[in-house]
């Protein structure tokens, strides 16, 4: 029974920002399509959340960050999943980020960023195509 | 290179994360990986918790392996929530409420999905605790959601099972009254910091007396609130009592025997479910059989009668 194989991705927030709406909205609809979401919520450290991937061996992370962190926070996740040899997770998110920090982003190795007024489909549709579960290799 | 069994072996993280996921997955390189481990478990205690949604169950745990690592044992936690029955997705939360222990390395916590397994656990779940058992986890804490007929698959599992109530919870525990007996070997009356928490533990109480002497441990009844840590060193010692008395009577024995039963069961009830499964894909004999009942031809019994002799032959 191959297809029990599950997508699994850790979606959280990370910086000191107060609230998780957006990231519970995403996560909701990413169960709904069928993902398994391990949820660590609010005001996470970089390496809780990379100690946290690890652990639940998920294949992505989804990053919610609005605080304006993001270079801070993006950069240094992927570091830290290098170091861990871990850096096979791919590493995803959203947040207001200005067009300059996009593409410097992606260089440093962020798969996809979605810019405010991105559609749940959008995202699910872009995991769909681009997450694998890693136990199906 | 080492082997997955050699890294877990040899405490890496990453491979008993990456080998807990392909169990919880059912690929077969995961359980040639447990075989060569098993030799290694049977050390760790497990502890199953049990509770309805909101009744602070992953709180709790969280207090406790603080208790446990003070004490120097190493832990690992399963957490099992429901996956949706309607999307097959879930979202497991239960790590929210674990987070000062994630950086320790005494600690392991993961996240699983029921993944429609009935019963409370997840079909991977005893072989997930294997893996943990394997790295050397002391105790082991299993939490899964539900109190009632459903969940007795812990007690097949955890060798000391601790059911979660909270005051107001009257009409719930005449309702689950069947079955809780059969599993708690503690009561945990978390939440005492709400009102009617007298009144919680008087219903708790006459329900035990009901119930008799279930073979010479009488259940106690800690209360906590977990949420502040109160009342959990007592819950620690309890949990302590209980694996005394286990190992003292004898008892303790029995349940590894019986967890060893539910895991053989377990693993024979899937491997049965994939080789069906590889079956009807397979085999065109099967798959004829199968769309005899599709079509109303034949009944589904006799069809599934049929099914199983192909199999034993085939
Ligand atoms: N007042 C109070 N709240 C508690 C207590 N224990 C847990 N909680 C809260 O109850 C909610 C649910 O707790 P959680 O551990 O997630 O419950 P679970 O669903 O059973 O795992 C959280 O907001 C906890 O902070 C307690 O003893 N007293
Ligand atoms: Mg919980």
């Amino acid at each position: 029974m191959q297809e029990q194989a599950r997508i699994r991705i850790l979606v959280g927030k990370p910086g000191l920002d107060g609230h998780d709406r957006g990231a519970k909205v995403v996560a909701r609809a990413l169960r709904d399509a069928g993902f398994e979401i391990i949820y660590t919520g609010l005001h996470q450290t970089a390496e809780s959340i990379v100690s946290a991937a690890i652990e639940e061996d998920v294949d992505a992370i989804g990053l919610s960050i609005l605080s304006g962190a993001h270079m801070t926070y993006f950069p240094k996740i992927r570091k830290l999943l290098q170091e861990r040899g871990a850096d096979d997770i791919i590493v995803f998110g959203g947040g207001i980020i200005p067009e300059d920090d996009l593409q410097a982003l992606e260089q440093e190795g962020i798969a996809r960023l979605f810019t405010p007024g991105t559609t749940t489909e959008e995202i699910i549709a872009w995991v769909r195509d681009n997450v694998r579960p890693k136990s199906a290799a | 290179m080492a082997t997955l069994a050699q890294r877990v072996r040899g405490g890496e993280r990453r491979a008993a994360a990456r080998l807990m996921r392909l169990l919880d997955d059912g690929v077969s390189a995961g359980f040639d990986a447990l075989r060569e481990l098993y030799p290694d478990t049977g050390r760790a205690r497990i502890v199953g918790v049990t509770g309805s949604p909101g009744s602070g169950k992953s709180t709790l745990v969280d207090q406790l392996v603080r208790v446990w690592r003070d004490r120097g044992l190493t832990v690992g936690v399963v957490a099992i929530d429901p996956t949706s029955p309607f999307s097959g997705g879930a979202i497991l939360g239960d790590r929210i409420r674990m987070r000062q222990h994630e950086a320790d390395d005494g600690v392991f916590v993961r996240s699983l999905a029921t993944r429609g397994n009935l019963g409370g656990l997840s079909r991977s779940t005893r072989d997930v605790v294997a893996v943990m058992d394997a790295m050397g986890m002391d105790r082991i804490v299993i939490e899964t959601v539900g109190v009632g007929q459903d969940e007795v698959d812990i007690v097949g599992t955890a060798h000391t099972s601790l059911v979660v109530l909270v005051p107001g919870m009257g009409d719930d525990i005449q309702a689950i009254k069947a079955g809780i007996l059969e599993i708690a070997d503690i009561f945990v009356l978390n939440k005492a910091d709400h009102e009617g928490v007298d009144r919680a533990e008087r219903e708790i109480r006459a329900m035990i007396e009901l119930g008799g002497d279930l073979d010479g441990w009488k259940p106690p009844i800690v209360r906590t609130i977990a949420s502040s840590g109160e009342g959990v060193l007592n819950l620690a010692d309890a949990v302590d009592d209980h694996l005394r008395w286990l190992d003292e009577t004898g008892r303790f024995e029995d349940r590894v025997r019986r967890a060893r039963v539910h895991h053989v069961r377990q693993a024979l009830r899937d491997r049965f479910e994939r080789r069906l499964d590889r079956a009807i894909t397979e085999q065109t004999g099967i798959a004829g059989l199968i769309d005899a009942a599709a079509s109303g031809e034949q009944d589904p019994y006799s069809v599934a009668d049929a099914v199983l002799a192909e199999l034993s032959v085939g």
